[in-house]
């Protein structure tokens, strides 16, 4: 194999696969040869455009994905915050969410590469979409792992996935959310890896997928640090992204890293409390960054949420896309070096901000997109004067969650449901 | 004891997960496989991401884990455990990773600016203990530096999996870094019983014949015919799990069901395959 003597190739990056002390190819030695084939191939084709990848994945982005999204100023946020506000409209991506970026770079990848089947485990359920699109898209048969929790909170994503001809298998281990998911496509790309290409959702796993889904996503900043200085004529103050995975944060500070005068934030979900409950194994937040310790999962070394022998906990978030134990290797190493400022927002604060963007700005918010909405909104000095919010995907996915979470909670501004319901169950009883 | 030693005559070694569905039910079944022929146990310590197992054993793994079973009482296990055969242990690199730091240096750890100690307080744990040796099956060559100082340090073997896509140059520097024995992935995928030998066997075995550390054949085997094929095939030792563990998760009161009798019978199945093997090769190993 090659792969040896590609190492090094690209001076800007750490080739052998990590970020300071984080990365690293923690899989399975069945694994093993698919994860440097696709070192190998990542290199050919992403960062060398051999056979025009690069060109057709463009292409495709902009034909297929409607790129680029725009970078809209935010009036009223602007006013209230009384700063400048900009949002970058990564909902508007097809299929509503910045996940396709990486979903279509990666089945275009695996076609190249001659793979014939894709597998991908989904939290929200928008990474799921995204790849099910981009494998109808390509002709590509597609399966997605989803838990069973997930698939109750994000049944609209479900069906989308099957109207684009993936299989969705339900996994019901542990609390049925994300790191289950993974676990289980994991076991699928170990038994079938000889004709199989794993779509990973997010900037984790075992090199090259951190740096890999980076550079796809990476068009976020490109377009966005382009689009400010055209409209603003400046460089932004700040940057804010949700994190997860960390894809989108990737993604939407990529560019800006190297300005020094650009302050990044990325924004974790903070669910209903940031304590570890060692008693049931479970952590009622999923803020890796800002508590977690560095471990390994899921095929690298980061910072995980587990307890004090070492498994891994049960992470909790309002939004499914942010339930997750661990968080990509290169924002954590980016956190370490104080280059990035890990904050986080609680479940309430995020639905508060979901029913204001949606109410003052027309744009209903992922719930994801929220949190990074919600720390703007409850820390305007700290933006400085020009901030640019990635808004990673609209909120249609999370209606039915948002209308239960709503009814649950005395939330300013919010309307719910419950009156049409009264209404409907007076009028029926009145026939 | 020396694991090696243990493969002079072909092996039987099966696997089992502590705590499931407590380490004192753990230890009866542990006897039971000693009196069934066991030549070496692999024992599972129960993590949370148990990514190279089939169903079976994470249901066993999810029991052990809602049993309370930790890295501590695994260690406690061991080490009162009265059996003359070598223990594995067999387990996840987090839980490696993590034994030993104390909460200073996770603190510091979060903040990084310390290194935690790595796998070394575990290893040295280990050695206190008997343990004989490790598999871990989400630590390739690639990232078993640490751990394989950490086991010459404190005189331990460490069993790397030699999967049916495993080559060339990995192979070879994977065999440089195995110690105890090769543990020869029978199938692609997870862990869990079929009942058929795979093709894959043969080819695998022909593939480290040449390499002079035994070879034990793993996934998928459930009967002592199967034990037999592999042996017959030129194994060293076959490794089974999923049958024993089957047999673990119909377990019911303590006092009133005859799990210990079965697991002993399916034991001796599988070990009197195994001896039969051998019998019936008339030709050294290899070739
Ligand atoms: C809209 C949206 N934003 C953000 C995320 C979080 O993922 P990441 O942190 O990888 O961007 C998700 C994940 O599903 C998502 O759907």
């Amino acid at each position: 194999m090659s792969h040896e003597t590609q190492r090094g190739a690209d001076e800007t990056e750490d080739r052998d696969g990590t970020f300071g002390r984080y990365g690293g190819q923690y899989v399975p030695e069945a694994l093993m040869p698919a994860v440097q084939e696709l070192e190998d191939a990542y290199e050919r084709y992403v960062l060398n455009n051999v056979d025009g990848f690069v060109d057709e994945f463009r292409r495709r982005l902009r034909d297929f994905g409607g790129r680029p999204t725009p970078l809209q100023r935010a009036d009223r946020l602007s006013d209230r915050l009384d700063r400048e506000v900009y949002l970058k409209r990564e909902d508007l991506l097809h299929g509503g969410a910045h996940k396709l970026n990486n979903a279509l770079g990666q089945v275009l990848l695996a076609k190249y590469m001659g793979k014939e089947r894709i597998v991908a485990e989904t939290g929200a359920g928008q990474h799921g979409t995204a790849t099910a699109m981009a494998a109808a898209h390509l002709d590509m048969p597609c399966e997605v792992y989803m838990g069973t929790r997930d698939i109750q909170r994000q049944r609209p994503n479900v069906f989308r996935m099957r109207l684009n001809g993936s299989e969705v298998n339900p996994v019901s281990a542990g609390r049925g959310t994300l790191k289950e998911a993974i676990n289980e496509t994991m076991r699928d790309w170990a038994t079938n890896v000889e004709d199989t290409h794993y779509v990973i959702g997010s900037v984790v796993g075992p090199h090259p997928f951190p740096e890999m889904v980076r550079t796809f996503q990476s068009v976020i900043s490109e377009e966005a640090r382009a689009q400010v200085q055209e409209q603003a004529g400046q460089l932004p103050d700040s940057v804010v992204a949700c994190a997860g995975g960390g894809s989108n944060t990737m993604g939407t500070f990529h560019e800006f890293v190297g300005d020094e005068s650009v302050d990044l934030f990325a924004v974790e979900a903070g669910g209903s409390s940031l304590a570890v409950d060692e008693e049931t194994g479970v952590a009622p937040n999923s803020a890796s960054l800002s508590t977690g310790t560095e471990g390994v999962l899921h095929g690298a070394r980061t910072k995980l949420l587990q307890d004090s022998d070492g498994n891994v906990v049960e992470s909790h978030s309002v939004s499914s896309g942010l339930d997750y134990a661990g968080v990509g290797p290169e924002l954590a190493h980016l956190v370490d070096t104080e280059r990035v400022t890990p904050v986080n927002v609680d479940d309430d604060e995020a639905l508060e901000a979901f029913h204001l963007l949606s109410q003052e700005e027309g744009i209903i918010p992922a719930l994801e997109s929220a949190h990074a909405v919600a720390f703007a909104r409850a820390n305007p000095e700290q933006l400085g004067g020009l901030t640019v919010i990635n808004v990673s995907g609209r909120g249609d996915k999370d209606l039915e969650s948002v209308i239960e979470e709503t009814e649950n909670r005395e939330l300013e501004n919010a309307p719910g449901m419950d009156i049409f319901e009264r209404a409907a169950g007076g009028s029926g009883g009145g026939l | 004891m020396n694991l090696a030693d243990a493969f002079d005559e072909p092996a039987f070694v099966p696997y089992l997960c502590v705590g499931d569905p407590s380490v004192e039910r753990t230890r009866e079944y542990v006897q039971a496989l000693v009196r069934g022929g066991a030549d070496v146990l692999e024992l599972g310590l129960p993590f949370s991401e148990p990514i190279a197992e089939g169903p079976t054993i994470q249901g066993s793994v999810v029991r052990a884990l809602e049993a309370g079973t930790t890295p501590e009482q695994y260690f406690e296990f061991v080490d009162s455990l009265d059996v003359d055969v070598p223990v594995v242990c067999m387990t996840y690199y987090n839980l490696l990773y993590q034994y030993g730091d104390s909460e200073a240096q996770r603190a510091s750890d979060a903040s990084g600016e310390a290194a935690s100690d790595g796998p070394e307080s575990f290893v040295e744990r280990a050695a206190e203990v008997g343990i004989s040796g490790f598999v871990i099956p989400d630590l390739p060559a690639e990232e078993a530096g640490p751990l394989r100082a950490a086991c010459d340090d404190h005189g331990l073997d460490l069993v790397f999996i030699v999967a049916p896509t495993t080559e060339g140059d990995r192979l070879e520097r994977m065999v440089e870094l195995s110690s105890g024995y090769l543990y020869v992935q029978a199938r692609l995928g997870v862990t869990g019983a079929k009942a058929d030998v795979s093709d894959q066997t043969e080819a695998s075995l022909a593939k480290v014949s040449q390499y002079d550390i035994p070879k034990a054949v793993g996934f998928g085997v459930s009967s002592g015919d199967q034990a037999r094929h592999i042996v017959e095939a030129g194994a060293d030792g076959v490794i089974v799990g999923s049958a024993l563990v089957d047999v673990v998760a119909e377990h019911g009161d303590p006092d009133g069901d005859d799990v210990p009798e079965r697991l002993e019978a399916k034991a001796r199945e599988l070990s009197e395959g195994v001896a039969a093997g051998a019998e019936n090769m008339a030709k050294p190993e290899g070739q």
